[in-house]
């Protein structure tokens, strides 16, 4: 079939673009949009790299098509960072409690994991475990993505009071 | 993948005419996490993808007095988002928090768990125990299929070119019922079912012996498997070890599984008693509290 | 997670949890990997990959796929030029020029397509058309040694990991090492146990699949973009097989998204440089992750057969090690590297060592985290778990009694140096995990000991000075894991400067010296030296400035700490930075470089577990309850990353010994080529991993480091089999312990 258009709200920007039916969202991300934040690492829904929120829910993206984001918000690793280059706190405390080694899976266990945060702000280990388990790391045995997290939950939480 | 078109029907008579054109050569998407992978494997092919997302009948979850009204496309997040009905059907939320992963869930329907008729999918066997009636729409109106008779085969079902699942509808729970589902699988999350088993109870008055009962398993035969004996076998019995263990065996007896990557015959027949029995065990646990 | 330091630092940098200088475009997915290379005109590349084990290939038809739309070329191994002799096929690199006459495993590739997108590459590799002469296949190491076997080579190559092997049979090499007399040694023993171990092939598992961008220019200079852990590897086997000067190819390594040995290797480059010759147009080559577990190499599969003899009182008398490791398509199993460190924790009398390196029809593996090591420490730590059992002797005691230390003889002959395998087991017998008695039905503890040789090896650094006192620093290690804040904070420990200061940047083949590939425990050891050497060479010649300026002879300024001064003249004094101003006025800037190849210094280590776990009888199932992991890092450099390596090894290591392997079938398909059936561990198969990081410097290097990558992966297949030994009394021998099989030897157990 003919490429469709395809109007979206990407990271607050209103963006409107090309695709095939066939263009899954996450190569719209990357290959049209050029967002190259969200990582592909399977192609068939098994490691979360490739998470992006689609209307508020947390997706592989790699499972959705292009053409399904019409009239939908997308947010990706690059829409978090405050517009000022501040980091959001699960940047911050990835960064610091040395979240991450190679950095592949990094931008989806943070999509992820602020989505985790969102509909749970105060999880136990088990509760983000269980949250992450979609996303794989190969490289840091998850303990400090799981404090990582645990710290941002509590950033937000004070920051919010 | 190979190139297809894409169609977002809003009414169910647009979805049907749409699954009718292309000599039968489309396809529902609903979460899109089968069709879209085994699309992209070769497994599955389709010149017209038909989104389900925007027709009504496909989307509704609503319960009500006679039941749950559970629409085709509704995806597991909305299951274990929607506290009532996670609390009149707690077996259903078993089987939709274990689907792949959160991000999974988020996408993933009840109805294309369904249809695409794998032996081992999750939400199947909840659906049987609890007597889910399919509704199906198609280019000659529409007709209605229990669950247990919707697969025929390892990926193949009832459905006719051109029809549509539109729902199930799952009878409220009687007094006195429970029912759970629990699978084997080598890990904790992100996994498919080496076998699972899903069954309901009813006990009489003094919650001391079985009124009724049914029991349902996957990944053990070429569909998922209502294993109608085993549970008939336990009504009228009291609620106790002895009777479930038979109810187990007899779940075994039934049991037709192969061996593959996930498992071997010898150990699918033996988790099916072990979890047809714990599977059970819960289940009178929740008609008890019920 | 909770972690102890046993440790006194005399530091200033090294040791410290610096940030990262690449941490925030890793978190804010700037930065740039190898598939997010996105040139002008950029072709997609996929590959046709044999669905054969062992076949002859007959002919090969590409004019319908050229045919269709969107399709710009299509590569096969006719238009390579003939294969070198020489470095490429020692390496049994030969195989990345794609199939000729015949394709040896599933997944072999042979052919590629260039095409306007992904999707039409994809399904124009449907359009080639390749006859196939379907030959028998061997997919057991046992079966290949026998006469009669299929025969994969006309030749086998005798390199394996820069040793040489001997030749056993058309399918086999071999490698044999002996001292004392065994069969004395076990008559000399009160209690021998001999058991047969096996353990299937795995996969490295990286997120991030193999992927490259290349382009070819008209005068045939070749610039790739690639995610490897080996650039000059790359460079030198891509201008091997297209026959160009090396000055031609140019490799820049992007970000990688993990490695652990399978990114060691060119898959994809020389294709798609060939592709890009032909088109005119940069071609991207990335693979699915299908073609990741089919085409690349896993870590190899082995039969094991150990014979061990102890003397009542404990001591190891006699040892006998007998392994074939599966090679797949080519030789190249890490059988010399086995050889070496199989027994090397233990002082052990006499021994014999017989290591295999066999060819099958399966995929060419490739070196994963302590290549061998795992395989070899599963057999022989089971055994003397059990010895210990027979004996009556406490699993640690045992070991103390028994390890090497600091002047006993390696298997070379060579005595060690300072090592800390005491330490480490001494770390583990007062841990409080192990001194917390584990109560509970099925539940069991194991532990185990695990040695590695660590690597060193060639590396290059050069650093420049800039006028306001800052430095740049180049190396040629691609950081899979942080490696670059380690080798830039010994630079600034060395400049006396803070690591704020220092930049630190992985460049190209064109822009640094050689360097060895990040393997082998050896970038923080190695091209850290180098750091130190080139940063030892910016202070030597800040030194000469000095004494210019100063008008003084150069024996009499001194530098500590980042300050320049006059032994005796305390007017004459300089910091880094005032020095570094007046450097472009007073002769020009300094740039100190340097290249080493500090193998002599290379410190073995030591790394020990204490595993609680519960099986659940009904099902098999394994769960970790507690997992404490002591290991000798020599001297941490940024504790938080040597933390994290010490708990992604030990969790990499959970995965091989429960659920990790490659299901084939009868025809050499692997039947689970995916992260759905090959079943990494996800956060919630894993506890908190508890660290304890031991400090015995490495006398060997300025800093004391020893490589920290590897050692972690090697012992929790061997602790976990040893605490469900003692959970429910039953002793595994094959891996992955999963729990089909666990179920399985429970039934046996009961006579079922
Ligand atoms: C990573 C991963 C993990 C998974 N884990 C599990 C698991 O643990 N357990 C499990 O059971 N499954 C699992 N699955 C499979 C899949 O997620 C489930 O089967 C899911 O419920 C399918 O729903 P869907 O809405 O995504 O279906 P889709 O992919 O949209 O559709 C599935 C099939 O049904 C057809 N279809 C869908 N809706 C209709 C309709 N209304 N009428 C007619 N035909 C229709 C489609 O054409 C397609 O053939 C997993 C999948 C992935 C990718
Ligand atoms: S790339 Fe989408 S889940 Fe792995
Ligand atoms: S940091 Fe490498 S995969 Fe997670």
């Amino acid at each position: 079939m003919a490429k469709v258009i395809v109007n979206a709200v990407v990271n607050g920007e209103p963006v409107e673009f090309f695709c095939e039916p066939r263009q899954s969202l996450l190569e719209v991300i990357r290959d049209v949009l050029l967002l190259t934040g969200t990582k592909e690492g399977c192609n068939d829904g098994n490691c979360g790299a490739c998470n992006v929120i689609l209307d508020g829910v947390l997706v592989d993206s790699c499972c959705v098509l292009g053409v399904e984001a019409q009239g939908k918000t997308v947010e990706t690793i690059e829409g978090l960072a405050g517009t000022d280059g501040d980091l959001h706190p699960l940047q911050r405390t990835f960064l610091d409690l040395t979240g991450l080694q190679c950095g592949i899976c990094t931008p989806g266990f943070i999509v992820s994991a602020k989505a985790l945060l969102e509909s749970n702000p105060n999880p136990s280990e088990h509760e983000i475990r269980l949250g992450l388990s979609g996303n794989l790391c190969r490289c840091t045995g998850y303990d400090k993505i799981v404090l990582a997290v645990q710290e941002a939950g509590k950033m937000l939480t004070e920051a919010k009071r | 993948m190979i190139d297809f078109d894409y169609a977002v029907p809003t009414s169910l008579s647009e979805a049907v005419s749409l699954m009718g054109s292309n000599g039968g050569s489309a396809r529902m998407l609903a979460g899109g996490t089968d069709l879209l992978i085994m699309m992209r494997a070769g497994r599955r092919l389709a010149k017209l993808v038909v989104d389900a997302k925007s027709v009504p009948e496909l989307n509704e979850l609503s319960l009500t007095d006679s039941g749950l009204n559970l629409g085709a496309a509704t995806s597991c997040k909305r299951i274990w988002d929607d506290e009532p009905v996670v609390q009149a059907y707690p077996a259903l939320n078993d089987s939709a928090s274990i689907i792949g992963s959160v991000q999974i869930q988020g996408r993933a329907s009840v109805g294309g768990n369904l249809c695409n008729a794998a032996p081992s999918a999750d939400c199947t066997p909840t659906l049987i125990v609890h007597s889910g009636v399919c509704t199906i729409a198609g280019p000659n109106g529409t007709r209605q299929v229990p669950v247990e008779e919707f697969c025929t085969g390892p990926g193949t079902n009832v459905l006719q070119p051109g029809e549509l699942l539109v729902n199930i509808k799952l009878p409220s729970a009687p007094t006195n019922s429970g029912a759970h589902y629990l699978r084997f699988t080598p890990r904790n999350e992100m996994d498919i079912a080496v076998a699972g088993s899903a069954a309901f109870v009813q006990l009489d008055e003094s919650k001391q012996n079985f009124a009724s009962a049914r029991i349902s398993l996957a990944a053990v035969a070429p569909t998922p498997l209502f294993a109608k004996a085993a549970g008939d076998l336990l009504v009228g019995k009291p609620v106790n070890e002895e009777s479930i263990q038979q109810a187990a065996e007899a779940a075994k007896a039934v049991a037709k599984p192969i061996t593959d990557m996930r498992g071997t015959v010898d150990q699918r027949i033996h988790l099916v008693g072990v979890l047809t029995a714990r599977a059970l065990r819960k289940a009178v646990e929740r008609a008890r509290e019920a | 997670m909770s972690t102890t330091i046993e440790r006194s630092s005399q530091y200033k940098v090294i040791g410290k949890d610096v940030l990262r200088p690449d941490g925030v475009d890793k978190v804010t997915g700037r930065a740039v990997f190898a598939d997010d290379v996105h040139l002008n005109g950029m072709l997609h590349a996929k590959v046709l990959r044999s669905p054969h084990a062992h076949a002859k290939i007959r002919s090969i038809d590409v004019s319908e796929a050229l045919k269709m739309p969107g399709v710009r070329a299509v590569v096969t191994s006719e238009d390579f030029p003939p294969i070198p002799e020489g470095i490429v096929k020692e390496e049994g690199a030969a195989f990345f020029a794609l199939a000729s006459d015949k394709v040896l495993f599933r997944g072999h590739a042979v052919a590629a397509v260039a095409a306007d997108s992904p999707h039409v590459a994809d399904e124009a590799l449907s359009k080639i058309k390749v006859e196939y002469e379907v030959l028998k296949a061997v997919l057991d190491p046992r079966e290949a040694m026998e006469p009669g076997a299929p025969v994969l080579h006309e030749k086998l190559n005798p390199m394996s990991f820069g040793a040489r092997l001997e030749q056993h049979s058309p399918n086999a090499l071999q490698q044999i090492t002996s001292m004392g007399d065994i069969e004395q040694g076990f008559r000399e023993a009160d209690v021998v146990v001999e058991r047969e171990f096996t353990t299937k092939t795995v996969h490295q598992g990286y997120i991030e699949p193999q992927s490259c961008v290349v382009d070819t220019a008209p005068d045939g200079s070749v610039t790739i973009w690639s995610t490897c852990q080996g650039p000059f590897r790359h460079r030198d086997n891509t201008a091997d097989l297209l026959q160009l000067p090396q000055n031609k190819v140019k490799v820049i390594p992007t970000e990688i998204g993990g490695g652990f040995g399978g990114k060691e290797v060119p898959y994809l480059e020389p294709m798609a440089a060939i592709l890009s010759r032909k088109t005119g147009r940069p071609v991207k080559i990335t693979m699915s992750r299908s073609d990741v577990f089919e085409g690349t190499g896993p870590a190899c599969a082995s039969y094991m057969r150990v014979k061990f003899g102890a003397k009542k009182t404990g001591e190891l008398v006699a040892a006998h090690l007998y392994f074939c490791f599966e090679a797949g398509a080519f030789p190249g199993a890490p059988v010399g590297g086995a050889v070496g460190i199989g027994l090397g924790r233990y002082k052990i009398p006499n021994q014999l060592v017989e290591g295999f390196d066999v060819v099958v029809n399966k995929p060419r593996t490739q070196p994963y985290r302590a290549p061998g090591a795992t395989q070899i420490h599963f057999a022989t730590e089971g055994v003397v778990d059990e010895l210990c059992e027979k004996i009556g002797m406490d699993p640690i005691e045992f070991r103390l009694k028994n390890v090497v230390q600091e002047g006993d003889r390696n298997v070379q002959g060579v005595p060690f140096l300072r090592i800390g395998g005491v330490e480490v087991l001494e770390a583990i017998k007062n841990s409080d995990h192990y001194k917390t008695p584990l109560e509970g039905p099925n539940r069991g503890r194991g532990v185990a000991l695990g040695f590695w040789r660590n690597g060193g090896g060639m590396s290059s650094c050069s650093i420049s000075v800039h006028p306001d006192g800052t430095v740049s620093i180049i190396e040629g290690s691609p950081d899979l894991s942080g490696t670059r804040t380690g080798i830039g904070m010994q630079a600034a420990e060395t400049l006396g400067i803070p690591f704020e200061d220092v930049r630190i940047t992985v460049v190209d083949t064109d822009s640094v010296g050689y360097t060895m590939g990040s393997w082998g425990s050896r970038t923080s050891f190695a091209t850290g030296w180098a750091a130190i050497e080139a940063a030892r060479d910016v202070n030597l010649k800040m030194v000469e400035r000095a004494s210019s300026i100063w008008s003084v002879p150069p024996e009499e300024v001194e530098v500590s700490d980042g300050t320049f001064y006059h032994r005796d003249d305390g007017s004459k004094k300089f910091t880094f930075k005032q020095l570094a101003a007046r450097l472009n006025a007073t002769g020009g800037p300094v740039v100190g470089s340097s290249v080493v190849d500090p193998t002599r210094g290379v410190g073995p280590a030591f790394a020990a577990n204490v595993v609680d776990l519960e099986v659940d009888p009904e099902t098999g199932k394994v769960t970790i309850l507690r997992y404490t992991v002591a290991q000798d890092v020599g001297q941490a450099l940024h504790p938080g990353m040597v933390e994290g390596q010490l708990e992604g090894g030990t969790v990499q290591g959970i995965g091989w010994a429960l659920n990790e392997e490659y299901f084939f079938d009868n025809d050499g398909q692997m039947r689970n080529s995916s992260f759905l059936d090959y079943r990494m561990p996800v956060a919630l198969d894993v506890p908190m991993i508890d660290t304890i990081i031991i400090e015995v410097p490495n006398p060997g290097h300025p800093y004391g480091v020893r490589g920290v990558g590897e050692n972690n992966i090697i012992t929790p297949p061997a602790a976990i089999a040893a605490a469900i030994h003692n959970a429910i009394g039953v002793r595994m021998t094959d891996l992955p312990m999963s729990p089909g099989y666990v179920l399985q030897a429970l039934w046996q157990q009961n006579g079922h």
